[in-house]
């Protein structure tokens, strides 16, 4: 009885490893792959992990990163939102549009500016 | 069960004027993408009818009285005023940008999203009666204006100030948040109207919670301080000012003080006047120290304006300095009984100093020259000559900030002064006054360049159209808030912090 | 139609956004679009003042006050209740008021696009105009006596500025004008003192300045019959007459009349209580005389108790001294502003502007404004007595002295400005005898024909200029572009009557029209002088013969003799002008002025034939009135009024032969005297005067009217130069001689000197210069310390920032330790 109680959790981890087994080496299996040495370093973002640390690197890992981690968070406010949305209705949809609209601009803003692009 | 509200319930009306501003900011920032980069000029225009809209709301709503968004926002005519400044800081910097931005060569679209963005900070600030939309609409207010202020990156000193201001600002922010987070241990809530609720018991049985609540209002007020420069929380202040381009320089010292005193004024008054140190006391605990850190703000900032010769750098110490006379007003409201009148002349000294400082900047500006040279005092010389009527308005902005009889200045110190007396806070009173006649000497030395020292004089070739609208905006506000004082204090007359007054 | 009255504030939006444009943006768009955009300014005002008489006319006449967006609370100062609000009130008064002003305003925009034709300040002029119609529209409709005031300030800056309007002509005529306009400014100055006396004992008396609420019904008969009707119930009516209204709902005007009963319920009883005394005393019974007396004691002691009281500075006044101190002073304003004795001098000159502001300004709507506010405060000045006697005094005496001086004058204008003068004091004359409607009568008719006859002149001078200038083809080039450049270097003048003649031939639509505004000014049945002229004079005669008024008498004989003057001096100036032959070679090759000068000419003399039916006297019919008091109604602009008018103030009389044919008689004997004297040819004689001073029996006398009866010298010699002399004794005595070379030069200086030396030697060098020495340095120091910490490094700036804190913290802490 009490373990049953646990049996959803369980089929989430379950499900978590798979996911993200399947996720991070299907592009691996089917993609073309063309490894070099800067690929198969351990932080694909340009940065020696070993070495002085003021040297030159390329800023536009640090600008995907931010602009990554921008979006990121709009999960924060979207798992709450999922778990009570029955509950908020109407209200809740609309507080939800607003932000995600918001969000949307941010992107159109990145994306017309040419942050996206990498050359 | 979730106490869902409807969206009748956020009273959405009355909060128009500001969050009008913070949508209209994301048009802008959408619609300058598709404007090319040599009409940029569009952009502007766009900005200034949003602000016109914005600003013919607020007149609109000025004193409804009603709280919205559940609570956490309060429209009254406090801050139906703070916007009015806000609005108007904005207009005017508007003027003031076009064309530096376009001469300086940093014009940029973004600017003006950034500066609707600054101005709806302000008015969020003006309007919040809860600590997490104060946080939230400084964290609205400062980042924008971190970016402007290194918005001339290509100029070293620029980059610098941007950088400078963003790392103390963040550390400032930390010691408001900081704070905050003590208010809300010591009292359970984070809105305005229910910490006074909760301040009262908790003097009357002298609990640690007591000490956490000043400890609390300690840190606010630093973080809070930090924004609206005062000793000694100052020190970014020349810096800044001096390497942001001047547009953003001009909007900071009023916009964001504005913001900062807003916050100020309402946690002060809304929330923490009965912060006494025993039951029964007429003076807030917090009164003293605001009081010696207004007496050392314009001590400080008066005197050591006195010895710059880069008229920028000047203004700023004098921002500085007035931040002390605002400050002065702060902590009249500490007596029981003055909040009102403490309130409304430091109100109307903010709206008045916009005007004023403006108008300073914007001829500082006019003589400006593309390097970024020309804003020495020396520089002042003869102008009488060469640009009569600009020489005049200075002039008029000079004896407006030394608080000369007819100009705005001299109403809002009158104000202050009245105020503080009423308060109690005789010393301090007195150290204003010794402090602004310490003032006249340097504000009186710009004159004195103009008018009677020989000189060639300027060609003022930055006092183009925009600027020149700009600063006979800011000329005709100082004038008639000087000569109609009433207009100003009328809009006050009833005036409503929601629930108090 | 409710809402009707909402238009309001557009009558004087109108023309002052036609102001702005034209100040604006009028010298790029060119006359015609300038002149477009003033006249159709003022039209649409006239369209919204019809729109107002509809209002009236479809609510029972019941006044509507309109509160414009914005513009609530306009001063306001809570501690003593001052609450100005920028309202507009529509009622019969204002709308009538209106209707004239901007209908004769617009015909007068219309002529003056003729007139200025060509005047490098083409638009500005006309941006002049319609700011002026603006401030009269604001000093018609305002429902408080400051927007009062604030239209007349502005209709005095206005007038102001075109009566100096050319002041950069050449020569002396420049500065001439400009005085003239000074003068002007000056003489109303001392006028608007008054005013602004009057006010301020209102306001200090009544505690506001609004004439009444906006709910409030001023006119008893009004609200009774409109109560039935009202079926608004947002809007709660009552009138004055209501005991159960506090007095501070009332506006200044019903509080007049709350008070005044008040104060004659204690008058009566008083008289009762004297009345049964003396009949006690009549039976001699001790007892009884001894319970009167007791009772006329305890009677004096509440009616002393229950008089209202006003206390103004240290004096206490009752509110029949305080209703005649206001009005007195009002009076000041009145003959400032209205051109009455002693303050008139100045609308003689104000003729130096040009033409269309003669007839817009200082003949038909200013210098009625005057009039107009005593006609608003009728209610006070019907309880202030005194003042009653004064104004009737001097208008009539005003009346008569004018039309006396206009026998002596040549220049077209000036006449015409006397006779203005006259008429005006025919009107005050009508107001200080009560008959509040017959003064506005005579205003409206008054401000057709004499506008007409402004233009007239306006279009003589015109076609003169343009002869004169055809004889010397001074700009052959552009004949069009008269620059109204009056004195020549031959010493011509266009407006100088001797050099006239015989312009009957050259301009006859100019005659003609001119002919109609003469005979309806000298009051000639069926013309609208007569009827409104005959009203006043019945009111005279009514005041002093059925209510035995010896101003009555006084007013109806000096105003019989001056109804005689205008009748002379109008024919004068028609034999002088028109008739005859020309007398100089300017006049004889004059030609007719163009079609936007004459139209409205035309319109004008249309009016000043039928304007005077609009208020037929009962008692006349067919064929006097032509049959049209079926179509009009009698006393219509009487009715009008009354819902304007204080009721007890109100009275219209029936015709009265007696004294229209008298009347009628001195006005056609005027005219026949005048050609008896003039005609035939022999206006002015060979030696180039006026006949009337050839010969020696006149000479005297018309040589005192040609000097204008020496009122100038005589304020020069009493006033003037008494002022002049004192400033300059204040000048070179006080200011030089005294404080200058005396107590500057000796006192201040020497002393100054003296001290110095006290204090250079061993105080300076002494004590200061070693503390100085020492400051200097403490400061470089302290300079050193701070520049130290400014060091430009964010960690030395977040130290400081964190031992700010540091610090804050334990200061906040202090007082709980």
């Amino acid at each position: 009885m009490a373990l049953q109680q646990f049996a959803p959790i369980a089929a989430l981890i379950i499900l978590a490893v798979v996911l993200t087994f399947i996720i991070s080496n299907i592009s691996t299996i089917f993609g073309p792959s063309n490894n070099t040495s800067r690929k198969t370093a351990p932080y694909e973002s340009g940065m020696q992990p070993i070495g002085v640390g003021m040297r030159r690197m390329p800023v536009k890992f640090y600008l995907i990163g931010v602009l990554f981690i921008l979006f990121d968070i709009e999960v924060i406010f979207f798992l709450p939102w999922a778990v009570v949305f029955r509950d908020l209705g109407f209200y809740g949809l609309a507080v939800m549009g607003l932000f995600f609209f918001i969000l949307t601009i941010g992107l159109i803003y990145e994306w017309k500016k040419g942050a996206l692009e990498w050359e | 069960m979730i106490d869902v509200p409807s969206i009748a319930d956020l009273n959405l009306t009355v909060t128009f004027p500001a969050v009008f501003l913070a949508l209209f900011t994301m048009v802008v920032l959408i619609v300058d993408l598709f404007i090319p980069k040599d009409r940029k000029i569009r952009t502007a225009h766009l900005t200034l009818g949003g602000l016109v809209v914005a600003f013919v709301w607020n007149v609109l709503v000025f004193d409804s009285n009603q709280t919205a968004l559940g609570g956490m926002y309060i429209a009254d005519s406090f801050s139906g005023f703070i916007n009015f400044i806000a609005l108007t800081a904005a207009i005017i910097t508007c003027f003031l940008s076009v064309d530096y931005l376009k001469r300086t060569g940093i014009e940029q679209g973004e600017f003006y999203s950034l500066l609707l963005f600054s101005t709806a900070g302000v008015m969020f600030m003006g309007a919040a009666s809860d600590l997490i939309v104060v946080f939230i609409a400084l964290e609205i207010l400062s980042i924008p204006l971190y970016v402007m202020a290194a918005m001339r990156y290509r100029d070293a000193k620029s980059e610098e100030s941007g950088l400078k201001y963003f790392i103390l600002g963040a550390f400032a922010s930390a010691f408001f948040l900081y704070g905050a987070a003590l208010v809300y241990g010591a009292t359970g809530t984070t809105s305005l109207p229910e910490i006074f609720a909760s301040v009262e018991g908790i003097v009357a049985t002298d609990s640690g919670a007591r000490l956490y609540l000043v400890l609390g209002a300690a840190l606010i007020f630093v973080g809070l301080g930090f924004k609206v420069a005062v000793v000694p929380f100052h020190m970014w202040t020349p810096d800044v000012y001096e390497g942001a381009p001047t547009p953003v320089t001009a909007f900071m010292s009023v916009a964001a003080k504005a913001g900062g005193f807003a916050a100020l004024l309402r946690l002060m008054v809304i929330a923490l006047p009965e912060l006494t140190a025993n039951i029964g006391d007429t003076i807030a605990i917090w009164q003293t120290t605001i009081a010696i850190v207004a007496a050392a703000t314009m001590i400080l900032g008066n005197f050591v304006a006195i010895v710059q010769t880069n008229v920028k750098r000047m203004l700023a110490y004098s921002s500085i300095a007035h931040a002390g006379y605002i400050l002065m007003g702060v902590a009249a409201v500490g007596t029981i009984g003055v909040a009102e009148e403490a309130t409304r002349a430091a109100l109307i000294y903010m709206l008045a100093y916009t005007f004023t400082n403006l108008g300073a900047f914007a001829v500082v500006m006019a003589l400006e020259k593309d390097d970024g040279s020309g804003t020495q005092i020396a520089d002042f010389k003869g102008l009488s000559r060469s640009r009569p009527l600009l020489a005049v308005m200075m002039a008029f902005f000079m004896l407006s900030l030394t608080g000369v009889p007819t100009t705005a200045g001299f109403i809002g110190k009158f104000l202050l002064f009245g105020a503080a007396l009423e308060a109690g806070l005789v010393l301090l009173t007195i150290i204003g006054v010794l402090t602004s006649v310490v003032s006249a000497y340097y504000y009186v030395r710009i004159i004195v360049n103009m008018y009677l020292e020989d000189g060639e004089g300027d060609p003022a070739e930055g006092a183009t159209q925009y600027l020149n609208y700009a600063t006979y905006a800011a000329f005709a506000g100082t004038l008639i808030i000087g000569l109609f004082p009433f207009l100003a204090v009328n809009l006050l007359d009833t005036m409503m912090i929601a629930g108090l007054f | 139609m409710e809402n009707l009255a909402q238009i309001a504030p557009l009558i004087i939006l109108f023309p002052a956004i036609g102001a702005f444009i034209n100040f604006f943006w009028g010298a790029k768009m060119g006359e015609g679009a300038s002149a477009m955009v003033g006249t159709v300014a003022s039209g649409s005002s006239f369209l919204v003042a019809l729109g107002l008489l509809a209002y009236l006319t479809g609510n029972g006449f019941n006044p509507a006050v309109i509160n414009p967006p914005l513009l609530d609370s306009w001063i306001r100062i809570d501690s003593v209740g001052l609450d100005i609000s920028w309202q507009t009130r529509v009622d019969t008064l204002s709308v009538s008021m209106t209707l004239f002003v901007t209908f004769v305003g617009t015909l007068i925009h219309i002529y003056a696009a003729g007139y200025m034709h060509g005047d490098p300040r083409f638009s500005r002029f006309f941006a002049y105009l319609n700011m002026f119609l603006a401030f009269m529209l604001i000093l018609v409709m305002g429902n408080n006596l400051l927007m009062m005031f604030v239209g007349w300030e502005g209709v005095g800056l206005c007038s102001y500025l075109l009566i100096s309007f050319w002041w950069d002509k050449p020569g002396g005529e420049g500065i001439a004008n400009s005085n003239a306009g000074r003068k002007a400014f000056i003489a109303n100055r001392v006028g608007d003192f008054g005013v602004l006396i009057a006010i301020f004992l209102s306001f200090w008396a009544f505690g506001t300045l609004d004439y009444y609420k906006p709910n409030e019904i001023p006119n008893p008969q009004v609200s009774a019959a409109h109560l039935e009707e009202e079926t608004d119930s947002s809007r709660v009516f009552y009138s004055f007459a209501d005991e159960d209204v506090e007095m501070s709902q009332l506006g200044m005007f019903g509080q007049v009349a709350r008070y005044v009963r008040i104060d004659e319920a204690a008058s009566v009883s008083l008289d009762n209580a004297r009345t049964i005394l003396n009949q006690a005393r009549g039976t001699g019974d001790e007892q009884l005389i001894a319970q009167a007396e007791a009772l006329l004691e305890t009677t004096r002691a509440e009616a002393d108790a229950n008089r209202p009281q006003f206390n103004i500075g240290p004096a206490t006044f009752g509110i029949g001294t305080l209703l005649t101190l206001i009005t007195l002073f009002m009076l000041l304003g009145v003959t400032g502003k209205s051109a009455q004795i002693p303050l008139f001098v100045w609308l003689p000159d104000a003729m130096a502007g040009p033409t269309p502001v003669s007839a817009l300004i200082h003949a038909a709507t200013m210098v009625t404004a005057g009039v107009y506010m005593m006609v608003r405060s009728n209610i006070m000045f019907h309880h202030a007595e005194l003042t009653s006697i004064i104004v009737a005094l001097i208008g009539a005496t005003t009346a008569l002295v004018a039309g006396f001086i206009a026998i002596g004058q040549f220049d077209i204008k000036r006449v015409l400005a006397y006779s203005t003068i006259s008429q005006l004091g025919f009107m005050v004359a009508a107001v200080g005898l009560g008959a509040y409607v017959a003064a506005m009568f005579h205003m409206i008719t008054h401000a057709f024909f004499k506008a007409l006859l402004f233009l007239g002149s306006g279009s003589v001078i015109h076609g003169m200029e343009h002869g004169h200038h055809h004889v010397h083809l001074h700009d052959a080039d552009h004949p069009e572009a008269v620059t109204h450049d009056s004195h020549d270097d031959d010493g011509f003048d266009p407006q100088d009557m001797r050099y006239m003649g015989g312009l009957r031939e050259k301009m006859p639509v100019t005659y003609w029209t001119y002919l109609f505004g003469t005979i309806a000014l000298a009051g000639i049945w069926p013309f609208a002088g007569f009827w409104s002229k005959d009203e006043i004079l019945l009111d005279a005669w009514y005041v002093g013969f059925e209510k035995g008024l010896f101003q009555g008498f006084i007013v109806l004989g000096l105003l019989f003799a001056a109804a005689a003057f205008t009748a002379f001096y109008m024919w004068r100036q028609i034999e002088m002008v028109f008739h005859g032959k020309p007398r100089h070679e300017a006049a004889e090759h004059a030609s007719e002025s163009s079609r936007s000068m004459t139209i409205p000419l035309v319109i004008l003399a249309f009016f000043a034939l039928f304007v005077g039916f609009i208020n037929i006297p009962s008692g006349i019919g067919f064929p006097f009135t032509f049959g049209l008091e079926g179509v009009l109604g009698v006393h219509l602009l009487g009715d009008f009024l009354e819902y304007s008018i204080f009721a007890e103030a109100f009275n219209l009389l029936t015709f009265n032969a007696l004294i229209a044919i008298p009347a009628l008689a001195v006005g056609i004997g005027g005219i026949l005297a005048a050609r008896s004297v003039y005609g035939g040819g022999k206006a002015i004689d060979a030696s180039g005067q006026d006949p009337l001073q050839a010969d020696p029996n006149t000479a005297l006398v018309w040589n005192v009217a040609y000097a204008r009866m020496y009122w100038d010298e005589i304020y020069f010699a009493l006033i003037i130069n008494p002022y002049i002399r004192i400033a300059d004794f204040l000048y070179e005595v006080v200011d030089w001689g005294f404080l200058h070379d005396y107590f500057h030069d000796s006192v201040l200086i020497r002393g100054y000197r003296s001290m110095g030396d006290l204090l250079a030697r061993p105080f300076d060098l002494g004590i200061i210069d070693g503390a100085v020495n020492g400051l200097g340095w403490l400061a470089g120091r302290i300079g050193g310390g701070l520049r130290l910490t400014q060091t430009g490094y964010v960690r030395t700036y977040a130290v400081a920032l964190l031992l700010g804190v540091v610090a804050v913290i334990i200061l906040m802490l202090l007082p709980l330790i």
